[in-house]
């Protein structure tokens, strides 16, 4: 499903190397996790896979099944089955979140030449949707992400997440600022959304968001590489032992 | 204090070019704005309220000529049912027009002379003269002066629907002078449409007296044509307790200045300017306005957002006057602009004069880009480039166009943003 080949990325603005050659393959139907020391590049990872400005790619690759991720728009990327929940979601005062939703999910739907959702059956996808995420109609309708609490926020990108029904999902510490109760919800979500044919890459610092998405698969990540791959115990691993005594083994 | 030379002469020749209608009622008051315009001259560069926008085109003699836009689409408010009176290049159309009869409402014709409309002869022109201090507007008073036709409206009780001027822009070298008088009685109630361009050149001035308790709705949609040239003055006086809302949408057009200058003269008043412009290319939009607040606890509010794009110039003058005495004072100002490239410019000149102490005045203006961050947010969820910055651009239009309390006008207007959008991406 997701590819990765020996990525190197830098900072467009800054001669600084933040990515260092990273391999990675995420299977439909995997849940990976990564783990890491803040600043090892995690985010950094995440947005170069979905587009955003500010890095150079200077050298490997990236694909999402048969399509060269970046080669391709961010929207375009989209289309094709990648979804990003943020870290920290974007908000947008003026721009109705229903209304954002609608145009998101009918202009992959017109990009990938499938019909359009009528706004009846929108409606009605996005109701039973949000329900299940606790999300009530004042949040549908208030501007995308203003005025949110962290957790609704999180939510809100969970929520973005199950009506877009994307291929390959990544996750960018959506645990962090969430309280147990909010926690469940979101893991609740994506586990609903787990499926043979869709890959989750799940980015936390915490072994406590594993507990409710089971990893097939945890990576470790330190100064932009994959230092250690293996199984949910390498998270409680660190749960316990901390990055130090993993770093000191592969360095 | 006599205009220069210079100026007396653009003045004069401007004057000797027009024709005044004769013999009515409005005679006098024609003759006093003629020797107002005499005195202060026509504007120039040199003038301050004229230092962001050439004003060469709205006084020179020759009109101007304008491309008259060929749309099939309807007119923006088509579907609010209104009572429509339309002209075309400042002419009136009876045949296109409905019947000027409505329930606490009586509609004249500034044109026809022959009709003793008494509480009009007493209105027409004062509430312009009284805007010409403190700061002059000849463009207002050679509109007293010369203006060829308008409509004369008292309101004495609730206006069962609204009121829809409509300008159809015929000819390419159009000149249109139309001067509208309103009266509403204490406690009236009405609202006012104007659509269209009017002509290649077009003078308007729109006198409102708002009695105590009554309430004036204002909309407008100034037409699509690219190249017209429009001068246009609001001069407006509320009672205690009576509410003024006004609200501008303007796409396309050569020059546009709209001035608006509203004293609130009763305690407890209200009074709610906004506008919103997109421009591409060859447009240059001015808002003027100037606000006095001369009783207890009256409120004014100013929201303009300007998207300018293609070399487009945004200009914004707004002023607050705060008299001794007017405490408590709530006095808001917003002008802001997005910029879709770095040809475009936006230049705004925000004033407060406060000589009351018990007041809340606040003032803002900006100047920005589309939100980077927001930007991509978008294209990450699958919205193109292009469908995103429409979104953007609307919600940063949203503040103003939402001071449209009528769901129904602010949708038609809605529409028609995003349909001019649609035609100016890229
Ligand atoms: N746009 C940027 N400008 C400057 N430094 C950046 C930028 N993006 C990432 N970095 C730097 O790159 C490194 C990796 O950051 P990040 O990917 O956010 O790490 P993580 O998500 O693992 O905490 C950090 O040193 C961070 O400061
Ligand atoms: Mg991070």
């Amino acid at each position: 499903m997701l590819t990765i080949k020996d990525l190197h990325v830098k900072l467009e603005e800054e001669d600084k190397q933040i990515l260092k050659g990273v391999d990675l393959t995420v299977e439909a139907g995997k849940v990976h996790a990564i783990m890491g020391p803040n600043g090892s590049g995690k985010s950094t990872l995440s947005y170069v896979l979905s587009g955003r400005d500010g890095y150079e790619v200077t050298g490997g690759e990236a694909h999402l099944g048969d399509d060269d991720l970046l080669e391709l728009e961010p929207e375009e990327r989209a289309a094709a089955g990648l979804f990003l929940a943020f870290q920290y979601p974007v908000e947008i005062p003026g721009v109705g979140n229903m209304t954002f939703l609608r145009t998101a999910v009918n202009a992959q739907r017109k990009a990938r030449g499938e019909e359009e959702m009528s706004a009846a059956e929108f409606l009605k996808v996005v109701r039973a949707r949000a329900k299940e995420l606790k999300i009530d109609a004042d949040m549908l309708k208030r501007p995308v992400n203003v005025g949110f609490s962290g957790g609704e926020k999180k939510r809100n990108e969970i929520l973005q997440m199950a009506m877009l029904e994307p291929k390959m999902c990544i996750l960018d510490e959506t645990d962090s600022g969430l309280d147990v109760d909010a926690m469940k919800l979101v893991a609740d979500g994506v586990n609903a959304l787990r499926s043979e044919g869709r890959g989750f890459l799940v980015i936390t610092h915490y072994q406590r968001l594993l507990d409710h998405i089971k990893p097939d698969v945890v990576h470790i990540m330190a100064d932009g590489r994959i230092v250690k791959t293996g199984g949910p115990e390498l998270a409680l691993e660190v749960e316990n032992n901390g990055y130090a005594d993993i770093l000191a083994e592969v360095a | 204090m006599a205009a220069p030379a210079e100026k007396m002469d653009t003045t004069e020749a401007r004057i000797a070019a027009l024709s005044m209608p004769q013999g009515g009622w409005s005679d006098a008051a024609r003759a006093d704005a003629l020797a107002r315009l005499r005195a202060m001259g026509l504007p120039n560069r040199r003038d301050e309220y004229w230092k962001f926008t050439r004003p060469d085109v709205l006084t020179q003699v020759e009109t101007p000529s304008a491309a008259v836009l060929e749309t099939s689409e309807a007119q923006v408010f088509s579907n609010i049912d209104a009572l429509r009176i339309v002209f075309n290049d400042g002419v009136f159309d009876a045949e296109a027009s409905d019947d000027l009869a409505m329930e606490h409402v009586t509609i004249d014709r500034l044109a026809d002379t022959s009709a003793d409309i008494h509480w009009a002869g007493s209105l027409y022109g004062q509430l312009e003269k009284s805007g010409q201090t403190p700061v002059a507007r000849p463009l207002g008073a050679l509109n007293t002066a010369f203006a060829t036709d308008g409509i004369l409206i008292h309101v004495t009780g609730k206006a069962p629907r609204p009121i829809n001027l409509v300008y159809h822009h015929r000819a390419e070298n159009s000149e249109a002078i139309l001067h509208h008088v309103i009266k509403l009685d204490a406690g009236a109630e009405l609202t006012v449409l104007e659509t269209g361009p009017a002509a290649a050149r077009f003078n308007k001035v729109m006198e409102v007296d708002v009695a105590d308790t009554a309430a004036f709705h204002h909309v407008r949609a100034q037409g699509r044509d690219h190249e017209r040239h429009a001068a246009t003055h609001i001069f407006t006086r509320l009672g205690t307790e009576s509410t003024f809302k006004s609200f501008t949408l303007t796409v396309n057009g050569r020059l546009t200045r709209n001035d608006c200058v509203i004293e609130l003269t009763g305690d407890d008043a209200i009074a709610h300017v906004a506008g919103a412009c997109v421009g591409d290319g060859d447009f240059h939009h001015d808002d003027t306005v100037f606000i006095t607040h001369d009783a207890l606890r009256c409120e004014s509010r100013q929201v303009f957002k300007k998207v300018l794009r293609n070399g487009a110039v945004g200009v914004f003058q707004g002023k607050i006057l705060v008299k001794a005495g007017a405490q408590k004072t709530d006095g808001y100002q917003i002008s802001q602009s997005l910029l879709l490239d770095d040809d475009s410019q936006f230049l705004a000149k925000p004033e407060l004069e406060i000589y009351a102490d018990d007041v809340i005045c606040s003032h803002g203006s900006t100047s920005g880009a589309i939100d980077e961050e927001a930007l991509f947010y978008l294209r990450s969820r699958g919205v193109p480039t292009e469908i995103a910055t429409d979104l953007l651009t609307l919600a940063f239009l949203a503040e103003a166009v939402n001071e449209i309390e009528d769901e129904g006008l602010r949708d038609a207007l809605v529409e028609q943003l995003e349909g001019w959008l649609e035609r100016h991406r890229g």
